[in-house]
């Protein structure tokens, strides 16, 4: 499908996704106009900013060839820790809040990196087990109680919600941080390092570039989005509680593999993740108002989100002769 | 004569134990090329690794312009100058050209990477290598001698002063070598120190100034290239003479036992016939591409051939799949040992065992004692050197790996064993027990197809020698015709 509305060679494949994610918005549009009203695209930009801005994070760290499945955990823990902060100091203003969240979440991202880097654990083995860490910790911060709207200060709920040129303070902070990403990959010194490492490790090596360090690195940036992303998404839906955003990180991880993010690493860039997180949104969003069944909706979901990798990898690999998924039984 | 720009002496090395540099000695001069010279770990790489600042050194003096130096980091490196081509193109396949040149020294303007700059002073150095080569290029678009050019590219942008070249003509064909060789030449002219690692002496006695041999971790001799001769530099490389690598035995070759008839497949290659008979080795013999191995992957069903036929003691074989070519009796000991020979993680049961273990179940049950008693034998039958049968393939040498890989195919009592490249990647000592293995093989009257790359084990080993180009049969010698000049003309002619 990619190959039939123009993925050839020399165009970038974010052009064709961009096709692919403009002709599902068509297709459900056409199907139910109500789709395309302004108050539904609103909220399927803040929801996708979300989502964006983790796959954004996930994006740091699949290209030095890992796999963060903490994020989801690191940013129900932080929201909830700032929804707590919030509730004993009502008066602290936003500033405090944001410093938290961003703080927290790197030190969280902090502590998996350096699992990685020094311990040389393998980073799929280190996130599952903080995945675990971080939202058994919720429960612990809050006793298993959650954190409600009535317990927030109007700024702490009203901040996401402000518009800036009809656009939510949440849908604006998310281009800012793809915005930011963007700018330290390409024009950043560690920014480059950091697809170097994943390209190539032992290349890196010998071009002294620290592989673990970039690794680490990476991590943090994850918390820190993630972190960000956990007082948004407390603010956003009013309440915190231990299952924020469960399960939350598989979709993080297949807007990144949708958007053309190389999971053996190296390749990958922030336009493709945030088209990734789009198209991932239009399928969430769509699929109530089409009148799929809730039970039909994972599968459906599901389905859609593996034909989109399959594609995408498949077009990929033809143009760049680079694998995104590798084959099972030529890896290990 | 000038000094020294860099000189070791002294330096040792070791991993876990296990010494891989015991008196590391070398002296690099501007405006020389020194060729370092050594077997498959003698410490050539380790060596390398030390001046490229990837390992520590453990112990020993390293002089730059005569002051004692820590290299310690490839930072550290860099600044001294040192710069490295590897063997194996070590690029980012994924970034560009000009990224790849400036990896280690991005231009900046304000902090920020500064891309137009960088490409610009990327096709000035390019333009002087091969203009055909874009800086915007992705590195994957390029040919390995392109890569290469790229790291020389690399070496130049920052005005180094050493430039290590590990094995950089491995893969390149005849012209691209002579384009290298042009280019190593005007380093040369400017000044830069050269390190040239190679197995090939014809390169060495075109290219070098000096030479340093190393041994076993150990330098066992430096010198001026003109001071020495060919065989001077085999007999301090190997610590023996040419003969005593190489123990052919004279085995009566019988009547035929396998003949190949117009074999083609594709555009691999193209009418290949021959045969093989009882007691023989049959050196194959070509460049990298020239189809050798794609033939015996037909003849042993990993690919299909369109046309041709296959016969063993005159019966006409249908080989759709490996198992049919084994259950016929044609083994297929495999280039790649590490990938497509053994199972590195499992123990030296297991990988002897894997493909007979239809003889060896009972009614699809293994028994493990069955398993062992096959796995002893071999060991003792081959003198492979290890602590146990349960011990694991990837604790073993090359050597000893490599007959576990040939054990594991004698297992299935085969009539023809076909070797692919048997000795890659082994060091002399080993090089030398598999042919002697071979020897016995064919005394029991086996038929062996060697598929080798490397002149002097072809000209050592085989008894017929035939020789491929681009997926054709070119010339057939006998060991009496054989000589080096002719059968590389047949695989090199166009």
């Amino acid at each position: 499908m990619l190959k039939l509305i123009g993925v050839r060679r020399g165009l970038p494949h974010e052009v064709g996704l961009g096709l692919l994610t403009l002709l599902l918005l068509a297709l459900v549009t056409i199907a139910f106009p109500r789709f395309l009203v302004i108050d539904n695209l609103k909220s399927l930009v803040d929801d996708t900013a979300l989502l964006i801005m983790l796959a954004v994070g996930e994006m740091f760290v699949l290209l030095t060839r890992g796999v963060d499945l903490s994020v989801a955990a690191n940013a129900a823990l932080t929201g909830m820790v700032v929804a707590l902060f919030n509730a004993h100091y009502p008066g602290a203003g936003i500033l405090p809040v944001l410093v938290i969240a961003i703080v927290m979440g790197a030190a969280l991202g902090l502590f998996n990196g350096l699992l990685v880097w020094k311990v040389r654990i393998p980073s799929i083995v280190v996130t599952l087990g903080t995945l675990s860490v971080y939202r058994g910790c919720v429960y612990l911060v809050s006793g298993g109680a959650w954190v409600n709207s009535g317990q927030m200060s109007p700024f702490f709920l009203s901040f996401v919600r402000f518009p800036i040129l009809g656009i939510s303070v949440l849908s604006w902070i998310g281009l800012l941080v793809a915005v930011l990403a963007w700018l330290f990959l390409r024009y950043t010194v560690s920014g480059r390092n950091l697809y170097a490492a994943g390209n190539n490790p032992n290349a890196a090596g010998y071009a002294g570039i620290d592989v673990g360090r970039m690794q680490c690195l990476a991590f943090v940036l994850s918390g820190a989005i993630a972190g960000l992303a956990g007082y948004l998404w407390v603010a956003r839906f009013a309440v915190a509680y231990t299952d924020v955003a469960s399960g939350f990180e598989l979709q993080v991880i297949a807007a990144c593999v949708i958007g053309g993010v190389s999971i053996t690493g190296g390749v990958g860039g922030v336009v493709g993740v945030v088209i990734g997180g789009l198209f991932l949104g239009i399928i969430k969003n769509a699929l109530p108002v089409v009148g799929i069944s809730p039970f039909f909706q994972m599968a459906v979901s599901g389905f859609v989100i593996t034909v989109a990798v399959i594609l995408n990898a498949g077009s990929y690999r033809k143009n760049h002769g680079r694998k995104i998924l590798e084959r099972a039984e030529a890896s290990s | 004569m000038s000094e020294p720009i860099l000189s070791l002496a002294g330096v040792t090395k070791s991993f876990a134990g296990v010494r891989a540099l015991v008196k590391g000695e070398i002296d690099l001069y501007p405006g020389e090329v020194t060729a370092l010279i050594g077997e498959n770990g003698a410490g050539k790489s380790t060596l390398v690794k030390i001046l490229t600042g990837v390992h520590h050194a453990d112990g020993g003096d390293i002089r730059f312009n005569g002051e004692p130096v820590h290299i310690g980091s490839a930072d550290n490196a860099g600044r001294l100058g040192i710069s490295a081509i590897h063997q194996e193109a070590v690029v980012f396949d994924d970034l560009s050209v000009a990224e790849n040149i400036f990896v280690t020294d991005r231009p900046r303007k304000r902090g920020m990477v500064d891309w137009a700059t960088m490409r610009e002073r990327a096709r000035v150095i390019l333009a002087e290598l091969d203009p055909r080569i874009d800086p915007r290029m992705p590195m994957r678009q390029l040919s390995v001698a392109q890569k290469h050019l790229v790291q020389i590219a690399r070496a130049l942008s920052n005005e180094a002063r050493i430039v290590i070249m590990d094995e950089p003509t491995a893969a390149l064909s005849h012209r691209e070598v002579e384009e290298l060789f042009t280019i190593v030449r005007r380093l040369k002219a400017e000044g830069r120190a050269i390190l040239f690692i190679s197995h090939k002496f014809e390169e060495i006695f075109d290219v070098a100034d000096r030479f340093a041999v190393f041994r076993d971790g150990a330098a066992v001799g430096q010198g001026l290239i003109r001071d020495v001769s060919r065989d001077q530099l085999i007999a301090m490389m190997v610590g023996r003479s040419v003969d005593q690598i190489f123990p052919k035995t004279t085995v009566p070759i019988g009547e035929e036992l396998f003949r190949v008839e117009g074999l083609s497949r594709g555009e691999e290659f193209a009418d290949v016939s021959f045969g093989l008979k009882r007691g023989e080795i049959l050196g194959v013999y070509g460049l990298v591409g020239a189809g050798r191995s794609e033939v015996m992957q037909a003849i042993f069903g990993l690919t299909r051939a369109d046309h041709g036929e296959i016969n063993l003691e005159g019966r006409r074989l249908t080989i759709k799949a490996p198992e049919d070519a084994i259950g016929a009796g044609i083994a297929y000991v495999p280039e790649d040992r590490q990938i497509q020979g053994g199972i590195l993680r499992f123990p030296i049961t297991s990988n002897i065992a894997l493909p007979s273990l239809s003889h060896l179940s009972h009614k699809g049950f293994m028994r493990r004692s069955d398993e062992r008693a096959l796995a002893e034998d071999y060991v003792t039958q081959l003198q492979i050197k290890t602590s146990g049968v349960s011990q694991r393939l990837e604790e073993l040498s090359g050597g000893n790996q490599q007959k576990v890989v040939i054990a594991k195919w004698l297992a299935t009592n085969p009539r023809v064993l076909i070797m692919d490249e048997p000795t890659k990647g082994i060091d002399v000592g080993a090089k030398t027990a598999v042919y002697r293995l071979m020897g016995e093989m064919v005394a029991q009257g086996l038929g062996i197809i060697m598929v080798s790359s490397e002149l002097p084990e072809v000209m050592g080993m085989a008894d017929r020698i035939l020789v491929m180009r681009r997926g054709r049969l070119r010339a057939t010698f006998t060991r009496a015709e054989a000589t080096p000049e002719s059968i590389v003309k047949a695989a090199t002619d166009a």
